[in-house]
């Protein structure tokens, strides 16, 4: 199994048309045939997107006016984000309206105002966003949505969940390496107003059977960590726990600093990485202390 | 992006927020017609710096024993001696660090006559996603002492986005102010009135130590501390353009430009990389053999080879840097386009300290190929392991 994504996924876009959408689209398709059954463009609904590089070459998919259409044509359960930081709270909410179950905005640099009043509109209603300023989700031979690399994944046993893209990559990377591969990968996203956190995945890892290992890591910046460490404590007391292993990026990042993601900054005394460490351990996760290491420390991690 | 207290104040002000009378002062000429301009007898000199901690601050070219960065003045005679021997000189606060920053402008702002003293901000609470304002009776001291040593003072108000700042919003606040009578009828108008004033100007904090009651029982902003969301200056031309460049570091300065995300720190060891949490992680490992890093720098997702050059160009020219590492994951990032910007750079620069590359992802052999096809002299490395161990030998031998 996996979690979020599989091969039935079906992918919409939302900013096909522009560059970015564009080329990950050409890869997603090209990366064991992910699902993309359309585009989304307001002004050019009816239109047809015909993919022009790579192992793809020469799909087609249809563009529609607005979600909602496109979901009513293709019974899309997935969305993926595209669109500049000005409008890409419109395009979520718009997603949201039609009731599509998942979507993920790659999108860096929306407003934090924005993703507040998204936020709030999440509540009620029948969706899950994953992101903004997030690589997307993986799983292996299956369906990429995202930017992520798909040559790094191997089908295998570990679930990785992440803050940061690049550093996902590492822990895919040297999980490939460790023989391990992965169930799914999940990055979460860099900004401090996010659609989901680490125990919405994390739960879902431990409830998915062939997820046997988990990679967790996060950054200065906040404390969705210690929340996390937290409720990992508890669904252990309740029998519910896997083994893992951890990293926090930022040890040396100095207090008030917005460090590339705006949601990495140790502000007010608080988000720093030494508390994160100390909880993440207290919860019985193998936390690394070098990020060249997740791969080894999560084999010390599984005995 | 942090700006002054007087411009948050001009700000607050215009949306009807109540302040004291005050005038900037930007050039040492100004400061007298500037205290004149004050009706007194009070007057209150306030260094203009983008950290807090002003008023215990010392002066670095004055004696141990002078006043701090903010001074209560009885008369315009005491006001002007005092801004003329606060003006350009090196305030060193609790927030500055050591080497301290150059007071390059003064606020002349009326005295108030003070009753008691509040604290009041407004925050995007990461924990519920919502803006919260943060209310204590415990006015004019260190907020995080507050919360650390008696946090049942520290009163918490979340606010609905959708609904806006609600009438039983105020009543909570003016309750946790413990404010009655006039004052409770100024934090009517007052709370929604600093709430709009964050939301439509986009601010990320908006923080007021101290809130006032003065003696009439009116309640005044006596201090105001704004940063504001960077992602949505967009929004706010008007705002962008009270950017102080002279408080920022001249490199960072260039690096926004290049909307490159670069931080400067005190090691030796330039990085280059590619994403923020790597480029951190990097910093991290680096330290982890015993060096210290002397920036962060993400060249981002979407770097073009030009993007790269200047990122080079901004690392080589701090005089600090005794070695570089270049560590890149290509997933958007090409590593081809990374490698040909390396090489673009040191041509047009040179290169006289070590330079250790790792590359992995995204056309990562095209990227080997063209740094081992120049003529440059490159450490390879295999792993970010094994870069950071090959480039902290390189530096400290």
């Amino acid at each position: 199994m996996s979690i979020l994504i599989n091969q039935d996924t079906k992918v919409l876009v939302q900013g096909l048309t522009g560059n970015t959408g564009t080329f990950h689209t050409e890869q997603a398709l090209a990366y064991h045939g992910t699902k993309m059954v359309g585009g989304i463009h307001p002004k050019k609904g009816g239109s047809t997107w015909t993919c022009e590089n790579g192992d793809a070459k020469g799909a087609e998919l249809p563009v529609f006016a607005t979600v909602k259409e496109g979901k009513a044509e293709t019974g899309a359960d997935a969305s993926v984000v595209y669109v500049p930081p000005a409008f890409a709270a419109n395009a979520i909410i718009e997603a949201i309206d039609a009731e599509i179950p998942l979507i993920i905005c790659i999108t860096e640099g929306v407003p934090v105002r924005d993703m507040v009043n998204v936020k709030a509109r999440l509540e009620d209603s029948s969706s899950r966003l994953v992101g903004p300023n997030c690589p997307g989700i993986l799983t292996p031979n299956e369906c990429k949505i995202g930017i992520m690399p798909g040559t790094i994944f191997k089908k295998g046993s570990v679930g990785v969940v992440s803050r940061s893209g690049t550093l996902t990559y590492e822990a895919v990377y040297q999980t490939t390496t460790a023989g391990l591969g992965q169930t799914s990968a999940v990055g979460i996203g860099g900004d401090p107003v996010k659609g989901t956190e680490f125990i919405d995945v994390l739960d879902l890892f431990l409830d998915d059977d062939e997820t046997e290992s988990i990679i967790m890591i996060g950054e200065i910046g906040g404390s969705a960590e210690e929340e996390a460490s937290e409720w990992l404590t508890e669904q252990a007391a309740k029998g519910r726990k896997k083994p893992m292993a951890g990293f926090i990026a930022g040890r040396t990042a100095p207090p008030g600093r917005t460090m590339g993601h705006a949601g990495a900054v140790i502000s007010g005394g608080k988000g720093g990485a030494e508390d994160k460490i100390a909880a993440m351990e207290k919860a019985g996760i193998v936390v690394s202390p070098s990020p060249a290491k997740l791969g080894e420390t999560l084999l010390k991690a599984i005995g | 992006m942090n700006i002054h207290e007087y411009q948050a104040k001009k700000l607050l002000a215009g949306f009807g927020v109540p302040v004291s009378k005050g005038e900037p002062v930007l050039a040492a000429s100004d400061i007298d017609s500037a205290v004149d301009a004050m009706p007194g007898p009070v007057y209150v000199v306030k260094s203009q710096i983008h950290a807090g901690g002003r008023g215990k601050g010392k002066f670095k070219e004055l004696a141990a024993d002078a006043k701090g960065g903010v001074r209560v003045s009885f008369s315009a005679e005491e006001a002007k001696t005092n801004a003329h021997e606060m003006f350009g000189k090196t305030l060193v606060t609790a927030q500055t660090g050591p080497a301290g920053k150059q007071v390059n402008r003064l606020y002349i702002e009326d005295g108030a006559d003070i009753d008691k003293e509040l604290y009041l901000s407004i925050l995007v609470d990461r924990e519920t996603s919502k803006f919260s304002f943060v209310a204590s009776t415990e006015g004019g001291m260190d907020i995080e002492a507050v919360a650390h040593d008696t946090p049942e003072k520290i009163h918490t108000v979340a606010i609905d986005s959708l609904q806006g700042i609600t009438d039983a919003d105020v009543a909570k606040l003016n309750a946790a102010f413990e404010l009655d009578g006039v004052a409770a009828e100024d934090g009517k108008t007052l709370f929604p009135t600093l709430y709009n004033a964050f939301v439509d100007s986009d601010m990320s904090l908006l923080e007021v130590n101290p809130l006032v009651i003065l003696k009439d029982g009116h309640l005044r902003v006596l201090d105001a501390k704004v940063s504001f969301d960077g992602n949505a200056m967009f929004r706010h031309p008007d705002i962008a353009e009270l950017r102080d460049e002279t408080e920022e570091d001249e490199k960072e300065i260039e690096a926004s430009k290049y909307d490159l995300a670069y931080v400067a720190l005190d090691g030796d060891i330039g990085c280059m990389v590619n994403g923020a949490g790597l480029a951190m992680a990097t910093m991290d490992i680096i330290k982890l053999y015993g060096a210290e890093p002397a920036n962060f720098l993400d060249v981002g997702g979407g770097a073009t080879t030009e993007k790269v050059t200047a990122a080079f160009k901004i690392i080589t020219s701090d005089p600090n840097v005794k070695g570089i590492l270049v560590n890149i994951f290509g997933g958007i990032m090409r590593c081809d386009v990374i490698a040909e910007g390396v090489v673009k750079a040191v041509q047009e620069v040179g290169l006289n300290v070590p330079l250790v590359v790792r590359l992995e992802g995204t056309k990562v052999q095209e990227g080997k190929d063209i740094i081992n096809n120049s003529d440059l002299n490159v450490i390879a490395a295999d792993d970010l392991d094994d870069a950071a161990q090959k480039i902290v030998k390189a530096v400290k031998g």
